[in-house]
């Protein structure tokens, strides 16, 4: 799987929005979307798993999860690519 | 209460399923990263799974007494709602619900969360935490100096 792939499939799987996540822009809000602080968290985790690695304290923030475009952003920043 | 305090309320609701799913599926890792010790002993000994050398259980949510788990996430949002972080998602484990011997409980804030409280003049939080079978939540109410500083109260 790709990256946004690999990303998509943990926001279908943990992120407990109110849309499918194949209905979503990479730019759309995914608090918006229904994704609660909760659920963020798993998607946090469920991230970390999937890529293998652990977020910086400095990419904990809000804006980090916000949509599939910044998630996508930190994800590769985490992974050095 | 004085004359010249302000007072900000925050407020939250968490699925205790949800908090049960997550336990289930990233088992301590979830609850490390969300709850300080002093939390993980509070909501273990609930379940009277504190006892050293007492069997473990078979589903590592069963370790937990999940609802207060979730009652104690809904108060850490409520905090975040009281200290009204703009950009900021604060390490959850700055933000502490303290249970008394009394049973009743309060909020201990450090690192980033206490200065956002100190910059914000919140002198006292007061917390009340609440959960049924299905949900769980927490009121927050912070009483502040109205002396401090303007920033961020403007209307949009």
């Amino acid at each position: 799987m790709t990256v946004d792939e690999t990303i998509r499939q943990v926001l279908a799987d943990h992120g407990r929005l109110a849309v499918p996540v194949d209905t979503l822009a990479d730019d759309a809000d995914l608090f918006g979307a229904g994704m609660t602080s909760h659920a963020s968290v798993n998607v946090m985790l469920a991230l970390e798993d999937a890529f293998e690695f652990e977020f910086s304290e400095k990419m904990l923030k809000k804006s980090t999860f916000e949509s599939i475009e910044a998630i996508r952003t930190g994800v590769l920043e985490m992974t050095g690519e | 209460m004085s004359a010249s305090a302000t007072l900000r309320v925050g407020i939250d609701l968490v699925s205790v399923d949800e908090v049960a799913d997550s336990v289930r599926h990233f088992g301590d890792r979830y609850v490390t990263r969300i709850y300080t010790s002093h939390e993980i002993d509070s909501c273990r000994a609930e379940m009277g799974h504190g006892d050293a050398g007492a069997p473990g259980p078979s589903d590592v949510s069963e370790a937990y007494a999940i609802g207060s788990l979730a009652a104690r996430f809904a108060a850490k949002e409520a905090v975040m709602k009281v200290l009204r972080p703009i950009g900021v998602q604060l390490d959850w484990r700055t933000i502490e619900i303290h249970r008394m011997t009394g049973g009743w409980c309060e909020i201990r804030l450090s690192g980033r969360a206490a200065t956002m409280a100190v910059e914000a003049g919140i002198e006292e939080l007061s917390v009340s935490l609440t959960h049924e079978a299905s949900m769980a939540g927490a009121v927050v109410v912070g009483r502040c100096k109205d002396t401090y500083p303007s920033k961020g109260r403007e209307e949009a």
